[in-house]
């Protein structure tokens, strides 16, 4: 059983995930992949890659929700919408993840909050994985390890990259500019500014994880409809339609 | 806490970044690729490429998997075993090209129209098409025919443009984005940025699409349109804005040929085309002094309406009073397209109400002065902020071509091309009509080791420009630029290997295709397609289509039908050119290329086509590869790509020429040219003048800028043509009033197609099929993760696409009682398909739809025999015919748009039936064995030598 940081982090970083522009390409769940198999820990692994059970080890994935808001009509011109919904590890502060690891190979860390995984410690009993509620973290089948999104320690914290890499690679490989990165402690970050603005909230508060990464709901959205009475047709003139034109052209 | 300590938090990425450009879909961004102990550690977006800025997607994210694949070929093959069966035997490249040089020499020698030259998805037409010319073939075209002419020729017939390559929304400034039909994969890093900008301004974002994925998900507003009927939509919102006069008379008068004189002479041979002058100059109605004068005569007030007499006695009205008087009918009136389109009253007239007022209330206007072509001045730019863009969704029916002019007159109407927040132009765009050349073929355009006397491709002006002989008969294998589909601006790929098997027009000796899997997902009608190439003569036993040369990079399933294989590199071990010559990248506000160039070295008995192709040349001694005694002019494709001039001083690349290398457009060669454009990051970029920025198609500073750098030798302004007078020429060749004239065959249906102005009629496929028996319209969509067939080698990108299901509307599954994982038969007039179903509500309620190009024929892509791509994936392309029924005549044309021929994918019409449970996919055949694989991996740890 390993403990928590005892006191709130200074820092808390994260994520902020846009579900207003998410189109559900899976760039940062490639990206992502691409980074991590060669970056902290062990490579992550596929295994059947060119057969029939192809599965593999990824850090993050996108699932994308049907949902048909109640009292609307489904089907042609319909309401019914598509959500994209990518999830990673929310680095929560009160990481079930950690508590229950038997080895402290899951630990939150103390100044940043980060919640990472020491691999030579990690036995791949599975229990992190069981006690997470978001069904964030994998194991790895080769190494036998589990793996979990490091908010790429190994790039927000290298200084061989240029400052504006030094972001995880969800985030700068975005193409819908859906993902931030910041510190989520300090309210006056970009990220604590963009939740503060449109509303951000927890996945799944009920569990009392308090997760660190937030989501951005939708944006509201004014039917076309609403606008059908706008558009009248112009009658204001006896001579018709051809008649306005011809005036028109005196105007030019 | 000394565990924390022990994370290595500055590692070095790599041992070497170079930076090239992407090519896991035709986006060409531009990437940074990561090398680390000779193998790629990382592949991210280049920050300062402009396409990209940074960002890479899915796709671009898997290049490791994608250069690492087993399919890769590793050598060049020739056949041993009979056609399909996947067995070959290694060859060395000599033996290779001395047998492609023997069997395309003699056809050259003997009859050139016997090779048939089709290029898919490759990015080097500006060298492949001179290669075709110079051979002297008539039969060359690239893909263009079945992705998407329709939205080529329409857009540079109307206003001299087109969306994607030839233009993109005013991303920055526009406040209204209506999108109609685009799925995710083409221009995705671009159209994501773009979107994600309107956003965080609070821009509308409408998407019109039946099936409300990606873009559609996000959008503000999803209008689920039924397939086919964009152009009623559109038309029927142009209808709203003209009754409420919401249109642009300033834009009109001064941009289009709105004012131009129609003439009025029904039952003659000019009937409907603009009254000219002498001099050939269309006239219009100067209204203060009653004259009829040249169009463009400076002061004159010319009329949109109104009925006038001509000089030589006829009479005339302006072009704009028969567009007016057109949509003006109420049989646009949202009422009544409301059935025909599914989309609601309310919703037409909304979309129209918000057009107008962000186009006429939300105006922009930018303070930089400016000159048109009249020498007029002007305070600054006016801009009406509502932009478009459309792709596939509109392009692959047919009717496309006429529906994709309607949007493009939406947005003239409005005034809202190349203005600031509308659609605007990207280098070298605009480009009148009259600057494109007529397409070449005829039987006197081509003889014995003689080239081509022009161009293959380009834009008939009317039914004289025809490839035909004196019959009427096409002179292409394709039958592009024939009766069939006069403005094959693209050709037509698609019929390629049907026709060439029927021997209709003629049969070919030699098939020679690159990157194009004409034996899977590139054919309509695929199992009728792979029977072609498998086919022989019974007299002879030789193959119907004699022999087939096919290159490609990896394994895929076109490659089975190959008689010889040249294998092609992957895009990381090439050079390449993203041509201001071929598809430009270019930004509204800069002229841009890019190259690629050997970032790894191939570790195989690979070579890069475009290398290939010129060595080829020069032992075929064609002119402009070979010195004229079999020594090659280039080295490889590098050398041709800093040494080619196609005018003087104007080459591949605009960038870096000159001595110095200091020149831009226009210049002598710089032998370190490429070296430059490595340095700078593998592309170049050069501003346009803000002076120049707009209104391009007039703008004098613009046109002046565009000879500068080479696009032209003149200045080449675009009058916007609301009124098409080539396509009243093809009517009246029908109605047999203007000679050439068309054949009985063909009248009725060009009548129908060739309206010059924009028009709407029923799909072929849907006015074709019995709607009770084929009640339901059946599509694909494009995923953001794949590209067409490119991608299921991947081992990270087909853990995202295994297999693709079908997506049925909820109401049809409540129907015939279909829920999640339950098999289905789909039915057409052409085939059946038995195919996994997935339930979806955010989909058209009689559209049925799945991923494209994820089902994989078993063996191909070096997957194994059982992968789901194969078991349980599956293509529409089965049920999809390449001819439409026979007519009641007999005669059988090209499931096409019959203006352009494009491929009229979304036409398709079937009916769903419940299956017994369980089981795979249908049809199914023998597994590909795989050319000389690579053993599998059972188990893949990419990267695990760097793990720390």
């Amino acid at each position: 059983m390993t403990s928590l940081p005892a006191l709130p982090t200074p820092k808390k970083l994260g994520l902020v995930i846009d579900l207003d522009t998410c189109v559900g390409c899976h760039a940062c769940v490639v990206n992502c992949k691409e980074w991590n198999t060669g970056g902290y820990g062990a490579a992550l692994s596929d295994q059947d890659p060119y057969g029939a059970e192809v599965s593999g080890a990824w850090l993050n994935r996108v699932h994308s929700f049907e949902v048909v808001p109640e009292g609307e009509v489904v089907g042609e011109a319909g309401e019914a919408r598509i959500v994209h919904f990518p999830k990673s590890c929310l680095h929560c502060e009160a990481a079930p993840c950690v508590t229950v690891c038997p080895t402290g190979a899951s630990y939150k860390r103390a100044d940043d909050g980060i919640v990472l995984v020491e691999e030579d410690k990690c036995i791949g009993c599975g229990l992190c994985a069981w006690a997470c509620p978001y069904g964030a973290r994998e194991m790895d089948l080769a190494a036998g390890v589990m793996k979990k999104c490091t908010l790429c320690i190994d790039r927000i914290y290298n200084e061989t990259l240029e400052e504006a890499d030094r972001t995880p690679a969800c985030v700068r490989t975005c193409p819908a500019n859906a993902r931030h990165f910041g510190d989520l402690g300090d309210p006056h970050s970009h990220v604590s500014k963009l939740v503060a603005e449109r509303g951000g909230i927890d996945l799944m508060p009920e569990q009392g994880t308090r997760p660190v990464n937030k989501y951005l709901p939708p944006r509201e959205r004014t039917p076309l409809g609403a606008s059908a009475g706008l558009l009248l047709e112009d009658t204001n003139d006896a001579t018709g339609f051809f008649g306005w034109l011809d005036k028109m052209l005196d105007r030019i | 806490m000394k565990p924390r300590e022990r994370v290595a938090l500055s590692r070095p990425v790599a041992d070497e970044v170079r930076k090239t450009t992407c090519y896991m879909c035709a986006c060409r961004c531009g990437i940074d690729v990561h090398v680390k102990d000779g193998r790629i550690r990382y592949i991210e977006g280049n920050r300062d490429h402009p396409v990209n800025r940074g960002v890479l997607c899915a796709k671009g994210s898997a290049g490791i998997m994608q250069h690492y694949a087993p399919a890769r070929l590793r050598a060049p093959l020739k056949r041993v075993g009979p056609r399909g069966s996947g067995q070959f035997q290694e060859i060395s490249w000599d033996e290779a090209l001395a047998t492609a040089a023997e069997w395309l020499g003699k056809v050259r020698a003997d009859d050139p129209k016997k090779l048939a030259f089709f290029t898919g998805r490759d990015q080097s037409q500006s060298l492949t098409g001179l290669w075709a010319q110079q051979y002297g073939t008539p039969n060359y075209a690239a893909h263009g025919g079945f992705c998407s002419v329709n939205m080529a020729a329409a857009g540079i017939m109307t206003i001299g443009g087109a969306f994607w390559e030839f233009g993109a929304p005013d991303w920055e400034r526009t406040k209204l984005f209506v999108m109609f039909g685009v799925a995710e994969d083409h221009d995705s890093n671009p159209i994501k940025m773009g979107i994600a900008k309107l956003k965080k301004r609070g821009a509308r974002f409408v998407s019109v699409n039946p099936i409300r994925t990606g873009y559609s998900a996000v959008a503000d507003n999803w209008i689920g349109i039924r397939p086919g009927t964009d152009g009623l939509l559109i038309l029927s919102v142009v209808h709203e804005l003209l009754k409420a006069r919401r249109i642009d008379v300033d834009y009109l008068v001064r941009y289009t040929n709105a004012t131009w004189l129609v003439i009025d002479a029904p039952g003659t041979a000019e009937h409907g085309l603009f009254a000219r002058d002498g001099e050939g100059r269309p006239l219009v109605h100067e209204t203060v002094t009653e004259q009829i004068v040249p169009a463009g005569t400076n002061g004159a007030r010319a009329g949109l309406s109104g009925r006038v007499q001509l000089d030589d006695g006829r009479f005339a009205v302006p072009s704009f009073q028969l567009l007016a008087e057109k949509y003006l009918d109420d049989k646009y009136a949202p009422e009544a397209v409301s059935g025909e389109t599914g989309v609601a009253v309310d919703t037409i007239r909304g979309l129209a109400a918000e057009i107008a007022r962000v186009a006429f209330e939300e105006e922009i206007f930018i303070g930089q002065p400016w000159a048109d072509m009249n020498g007029q001045r002007h305070q600054g730019y006016v801009g009406r902020p509502v932009s478009f863009h459309a792709m596939r969704g509109l392009s692959a029916h047919s009717n496309g071509f006429q529906t994709t002019r309607a949007l493009h007159m939406l947005q003239v109407l409005i005034g809202a091309v190349d203005c600031p927040g509308g659609f605007r132009f990207e280098p070298p765009y605009p480009k009148p009509l009259s600057a494109h050349p007529t397409p070449h073929g005829r039987a006197e355009h081509f003889g014995s080791n003689t080239p081509l006397a022009g161009p293959h491709l380009g834009f008939p002006r009317g039914p004289e420009d025809l490839l035909v002989d004196e019959d009427g008969r096409p002179a292409r294998i394709d039958k592009a630029f024939s009766w069939d589909a006069p403005i094959a601006a693209h050709g037509m790929m698609h019929m390629v290997i049907a026709n060439a098997h029927a021997g209709d027009p003629y049969p070919v000796d030699v098939l020679f295709m690159y990157m194009a899997n004409m034996a899977w997902n590139s054919s309509m009608n695929t199992a009728g397609t792979i029977k072609m190439l498998e086919d022989k003569e019974e007299a002879t036993g030789e193959y119907r289509i004699p022999k087939i040369i096919y290159s490609d990079a990896y394994a895929s399933e076109m490659v089975a039908y190959a008689d010889l294989v040249l294998p092609d590199t992957t895009y990381l071990e090439r050079h390449d050119c993203i041509s201001l010559l071929d598809r430009p990248i270019s930004e509204p506000d800069a002229v841009q290329d890019a190259i690629r160039w050997p970032v790894l070295e191939p570790d195989r008995d690979v070579r890069p086509f475009q290398t290939v192709l010129l060595d080829l040349g020069a032992r075929l001694n064609l002119p402009g590869f070979s010195d004229g005694h079999g020594r090659p002019l280039y080295k490889d494709y590098a050398d041709y790509i800093v040494r080619h001039e196609r005018r003087p001083g104007i080459g591949p690349l605009a960038g870096f020429r000159g001595p110095d290398g200091d020149r831009t457009g226009r210049g002598a060669a710089n032998p370190l040219q490429l070296q430059r454009y490595i340095e700078n990051g593998a592309f170049f970029s050069v501003h346009i003048p803000m002076e120049a920025q707009f209104f391009k198609h007039a703008n004098r500073a613009y046109q002046d800028f565009a000879v500068r750098m080479g696009f032209f030798d003149t200045p080449q302004p675009v009058t916007f043509q609301l009124y098409q007078e080539n396509l009243q020429k093809f009517r009246l060749a029908a109605e047999g009033l203007r000679a050439p004239f068309a054949p009985q065959t063909h009248r009725e249906r060009i009548v129908q197609a060739f309206d010059p102005l924009p028009d709407w009629y029923r799909p072929f496929g849907e006015a074709l099929a019995d709607r009770n028996e084929y009640p339901c319209h059946a599509v694909t969509q494009r995923p953001a993760a794949m590209y067409h067939s490119w991608g299921s080698m991947n081992a990270w990108l087909r853990q995202i696409h295994t297999r693709n299901p079908l997506y049925v509307p909820g109401s049809i599954c409540d129907e015939i009682g279909l829920k999640d994982g339950d098999w289905a038969w789909v039915i057409s007039h052409h085939g059946r398909i038995r195919v996994e179903v997935a339930r979806m509500e955010a989909v058209n309620a009689s559209t049925l739809w799945t991923w494209n190009a994820i089902g994989k024929r078993a063996g191909a892509w070096a997957l194994d025999a059982d992968a789901p791509e194969a078991r349980k994936g599956f293509l529409l392309n089965h049920l999809i015919a390449d001819l439409l029924p026979p007519r009641e005549d007999g005669l059988r044309l090209s499931n096409s748009d019959p203006v352009t021929g494009q491929a009229a994918w979304y036409d398709l019409r079937v009916r769903i039936e419940k299956a017994a449970a369980g089981g795979g996919s249908e049809p199914q055949w023998p597994p590909l064995a795989q050319p000389e694989p690579e053993a599998h991996p059972s188990e893949l740890r990419y990267g695990q030598e760097w793990a720390q």
